[in-house]
């Protein structure tokens, strides 16, 4: 029910702001209007809510064990709304690459898992999605303390999407076809859909199981075997519900399991010469390197999921408070931090002072806080390296000219809060209408007509996805043709779904994940061709 | 009716070599050896056609190069120039992606219907159909393959896939998509764009259909590059589709080398989308300049080392016969050439004599001459690595059955060699040699020859000669190759997809596979209201 969930999150973050007086801080004054100005320390320690979760563990997961990392290094994950350590975990560099691989290969080569039935394969990833159902609360509570999303958005949410999209992979894993061709002579063709080998998965902070289960889902579901590297942010949960995955029957070093950074663990993944696919969601700035890394090595197909720059175009006929919230939505859900983020608001003219009016409310309204906290919309960033940037981006925005309605500043002093922070008049040349922030801040832009708004909102190196806000059936099909981006969200924004595919046009990627475009990023196709004696037909 | 064509040319060249013999003395049996210079002597058939173009083609116009600049293509039979060609480089390459960019954003092409697209390609393929014999009478001058495979297979083969493709013009369906809410969900299966190709020398046309085949099928624009070994037969029938009605841009030609033109269009900024044949190492070289510059996805077609593998209970004859085809088919210069002939050792003597007898056989000579099987190599580079690789095969203690030098003392022709009691660990059971070098190694058990034929970082395609259907299922199933050939091998046909494991490749081109490589998949999702059903 990915979708229902999205919405109906979304509801409740609609309905939340109804009540936006009774659910924000106590003593946070606004101090809107002025130029930067700072929240109240809302945010303070002594508010903050003990996770209801312990920490099992913190060690490497190959070849169906917990290990430590070769080197016995360690490295601490942080809690951001502290920025104090949570745990020590193990820290994987090339030698704990070479081990999960060669425990991945010969589970390829030699183990049982690509010699099962389909079926077999099948039941397995749906025991491992049932046992997740049956641990999501402690699982989401792991999400939020070492991310810092909010609670509710892991548990009702994410948790539910995880759960959701291994039960969708594990009906794909029967249902992988091959096809019988039509020759020009005498000859029996049939194209086999093959696993690859031995997938390399490198997966980003701000989805940390979401991302597991996009890229891990399809991979096991087409008869793979996994080295899987967490970001050196959030490595728990990984670890957690790979512990599951062995308890509900996944054979040993099909899904390994690596925490570590990336120009150690992960370029070690990306530069190997036995790793035979490579599947990658992180910045386009990385993007790069680990396909060149596959390009210097062995030419592992790689796919790539990366930054976007997302329009959301508000045409002059849309219900404004729908187009509001949702562009709200569309740039603050998980602190900002989506690569498909609606980080430029294009409004038409004849109701852009209404809109910016609006959405500057609707931020004002947003409830910032422990993410542990019932109500909570907003949690810390991820960071301190993040946090920077993106206070370094609003002082850009300020310092180009554009007009800041709200926001602008951290919140609280320990931590890495942000308030909610809008820009209104901002120019496509300007520095934030250009780069990827990854966190809370709305650009608004203005526009006139709907070949200018094509031209401005496609003049990205980025194309990942884009919101489309009208009640003309014309302008909406116009605009989804038109618009150079995976995704195209008409009248809604981050609507997932197991079956809807996801990927970039131009920088933002290469390849599809999820839904029976995700497969083929996990199947090698063998032709397989005989010649035909006597045939009834061809 | 590629893949009868294909197995014609077999049984022409079968029944021809027992025929003919060209005067040839053959001294088989010591080291190196040189034939008779019967190809010397005899002067070189006058190719039958002009050549009128040799310019670059450029948003429908045929220009010189920015610089001016031009280079020599060469007759392989002599070593002679037939004609200057316009040398691209980058200031051509941007102008040509210019009008790439301009048509396809701007001009007629993506916004056409479907079956204009369609009936463009179909006029086009009616148009070389026409002209047939003169497109394949360059490619022979041009490559130094035999006409008759040019003019009986491959230019027909060239026609039959565009008409595939024209077929597939007005069938490109997106999906509609379950969800699990009230959305409507859809997806849009788009052209990319700029489409960036580099094709070969080996197979210029057809590796030219496999290319822009799709591309246009798909609504793409394109800025193709040739082979500077063979820029004429791309030239001669990019013109003939300007004459079916193509839009100007749609379709830009560049010749030139690949450190400069090649690389201008891997690192262009303004190209969507990028397909390379050739090489494994240039292949490395695209990929990384793809990926430093817009990270443009890539289609690679590389190198090979494709086991052919003869189980006990083979059809002996017959796999001699594939066996020999499949190494020495186009002077052996086939990315998916049978490069390592594993043989059980039940059948090892057997076929070695079979083997060495029917390369005896192989007619070599003036690729225009009627009968001839195998003309010269592309050029002296080629020629000069092969000859390498023959001595380093005799150097690592391989028996040398057959051939093993040039032949004449002009041009690039070499004597069809065959290695028996070659070991997995020499260069040539390793290297990808692209000539007509046929190395054929011993094996014991399956497991061990499944072990062996994957011991490759290449995985291009494989051959299995056995009349069991176990042996047939176990091996087509183990062995890490694109393409499974069962008791035949290099059958082609434009609905059978074709491409690499490891590091022979990504993606596959032919068949419905070959449309993703040129399309953008966008989902579009609305909310319903009142669904009447979800």
């Amino acid at each position: 029910m990915a979708s229902r969930r999205l919405s109906s999150l979304l509801s409740r973050s609609l309905s939340a702001s109804g009540s936006a007086s009774l659910l924000s801080f106590p003593g946070r004054t606004s101090g809107c209007g002025r130029r930067i100005s700072r929240f109240s320390t809302a945010a303070e320690p002594e508010d903050l809510i003990t996770p209801p979760v312990q920490i099992n563990y913190t060690q490497h997961l190959i070849n169906g064990q917990f290990v430590d990392a070769a080197s016995g290094k360690k490295f601490p994950t942080h809690d951001p709304r502290t920025g104090e350590v949570i745990a020590h975990v193990a820290e994987g560099d090339a030698e704990d690459i070479n081990r999960a691989v060669a425990a991945a290969r010969k589970a390829f080569d030699e183990g049982p898992w690509p010699r099962m039935t389909a079926y077999e394969r099948s039941r397995i990833l749906m025991r491992f999605a049932d046992l997740v159902e049956k641990h999501s609360d402690e699982i989401a509570a792991l999400e939020t303390w070492n991310n810092g999303k909010p609670y509710e958005q892991a548990a009702k949410s994410e948790l539910p999407l995880f759960v959701r999209l291994f039960y969708y992979y594990a009906g794909w894993a029967d249902k992988i076809h091959g096809l019988t061709v039509p020759a020009d002579g005498d000859y029996h063709v049939q194209t086999l859909h093959e696993p690859i080998g031995v997938a390399g998965q490198i997966i980003p902070w701000n989805f940390p199981l979401v991302m597991f289960a996009w890229k891990v889902g399809p991979a096991l579901a087409c008869g793979n075997t996994i080295v899987l590297k967490t970001a050196e942010q959030t490595p728990l949960t990984a670890l957690y519900v790979a512990k599951l995955f062995h308890e509900a029957g996944l054979p040993p070093g099909v899904l390994n399991i690596v925490s570590g950074y990336g120009p150690t663990a992960g370029a070690a993944l990306a530069s190997h010469m036995d790793v035979d696919k490579l599947a990658f969601t992180g910045s386009t700035a990385t993007g790069k390197i680990v396909l060149e890394l596959s390009a210097k090595s062995n030419l592992k197909p790689v796919t790539l999921e990366l930054g976007g720059k997302s329009p959301f175009i508000v045409c002059k006929d849309a219900d404004v408070d729908k187009a509001v919230e949702l562009a709200h939505f569309a740039l603050f859900f998980n602190q900002g931090q989506c690569c498909c983020a609606g980080s430029r608001t294009f409004v038409h003219e004849s109701i852009y002072d209404e809109f910016l009016e609006k959405a500057k409310a609707r931020a004002l309204r947003r409830v910032v806080g422990d993410p542990f906290k019932k109500g909570v919309e907003q949690g810390p960033q991820i960071d301190p390296e993040q946090f920077e940037k993106i206070l370094r981006y609003i002082r850009s925005g300020i310092q180009s000219n554009a007009t800041l309605e709200c926001g602008g500043d951290r919140l609280g002093s320990k931590g890495y809060f942000i308030q909610p922070t809008v820009f209104s008049n901002v120019q496509d040349d300007m520095l934030i209408a250009q780069d990827e922030i990854f966190g809370p801040v709305q650009s608004i832009l203005k526009f006139k007509d709907t070949d200018e708004v094509i031209r401005r909102a496609n003049s990205t190196r980025y194309g990942l996805a884009a919101g489309v806000f009208t009640r003309s059936l014309d302008t909406a099909n116009t605009l989804s043709r038109a618009l150079r981006a995976g995704t195209v969200w008409v009248n809604c924004f981050d609507v997932f779904d197991a079956a809807i595919p996801f990927g970039g046009y131009k920088m933002s990627g290469i390849g599809r994940e999820k839904g029976i475009y995700s497969l083929h990023n996990y199947l090698q196709v063998k032709a397989v061709v005989t010649p035909l004696k006597k045939a009834a037909w061809l | 009716m590629a893949t009868q064509k294909l197995s014609s040319l077999l049984s022409v060249s079968t029944t021809s070599a027992s025929l003919r013999s060209l005067g040839r003395h053959f001294s088989w049996g010591r080291g190196i050896n040189r034939f008779s210079t019967s190809v010397a002597i005899e002067e070189p058939i006058t190719p039958p056609v002009q050549i009128d173009h040799t310019q670059l083609l450029i948003d429908g116009k045929f220009v010189d190069a920015a610089s001016g600049k031009t280079f020599p293509t060469l007759d392989p039979r002599t070593g002679e120039v037939i004609a200057h060609v316009s040398e691209g480089d980058s200031e051509d390459v941007n102008r040509a992606v210019s009008a790439a960019r301009k048509a396809f954003d701007e001009g007629p092409w993506p916004k056409m219907t479907p079956y204009e697209r369609s009936r463009i390609l179909f006029r086009f393929a009616d148009l070389l159909e026409k002209h047939n014999d003169e497109v394949a009478a360059l490619e022979t001058w041009d490559n130094g393959k035999p006409y008759e495979q040019a003019a009986n297979v491959e230019i027909p083969m060239v026609i039959r896939l565009f008409r595939y493709y024209a077929g597939w013009a007005d069938k490109i369906h997106g999906l509609t998509v379950p969800a699990d809410g009230p959305y409507h969900v859809q997806t849009l299966h788009e052209p990319i764009g700029v489409a960036g190709q580099i094709v070969p020398w080996n197979f210029p046309l057809l590796m030219y259909a496999w290319k822009v085949g799709p591309a246009l099928a798909c609504g793409n624009t394109i800025v193709l590059k040739t082979a500077e070994q063979t820029p004429l037969s791309a030239i001669y029938v990019s013109k003939l589709f300007l004459e079916a009605g193509l839009p100007p841009g749609v379709l830009n030609l560049i010749s030139g080398f690949g450190p400069t033109a090649g690389a201008a269009i891997c690192s262009h900024m303004d190209v969507d989308k990028l397909a390379f044949t050739g090489s494994t190492n240039t292949g490395k070289i695209v990929l990384e300049l793809a990926s430093k510059s817009n990270l443009k996805p890539v289609t690679l077609e590389l190198g090979g080392k494709s086991p052919i593998i003869v189980c006990e209970d083979a059809d002996i004859d017959l796999a001699v016969e594939h066996a020999h085809s499949a190494l020495f088919f186009n002077q052996g210069q086939c990315c998916c050439a049978g490069s390592r002939t594993f043989v059980h050792e039940r059948v090892y003597d057997e076929f070695v004599e079979k083997a060495k007898a029917r390369a005896l056989k192989r007619v070599v000579g003036d690729p225009f001459k009627k009968g001839v099987e195998q003309g010269p190599q592309i050029d002296a580079v080629q020629f000069k690595k092969i000859l390498n690789y023959i001595k380093s095969g005799i150097e690592s203690g391989a028996t040398l059955e057959s051939g093993g030098d040039s032949v004449g003392s002009k041009g690039y022709y070499i004597q069809p060699t065959v290695f028996s009691n070659v070991q997995d660990d020499m260069l040539i059971a390793k290297d990808e040699i692209f000539g007509p070098v046929q190395s054929i190694l011993k094996f014991q058990t399956l497991d061990e020859v499944i072990r062996r034929a994957n011991a490759s970082r290449y995985g291009l395609a494989a051959g299995v000669f056995t009349k069991n259907i176990n042996t047939a299922n176990t091996l087509t199933r183990a062995l890490k190759a694109g393409t499974i050939w069962i008791n035949c091998y290099i059958v082609f046909d434009a609905a059978i997809p074709f491409g690499g494991y490891k590091m022979s490749g990504h993606g596959r081109e032919k068949g419905i596979y070959s449309l993703s490589n040129y399309l953008q998949v966008k989902a579009v999702v609305t909310p319903l209201e009142n669904p009447a059903w979800l």
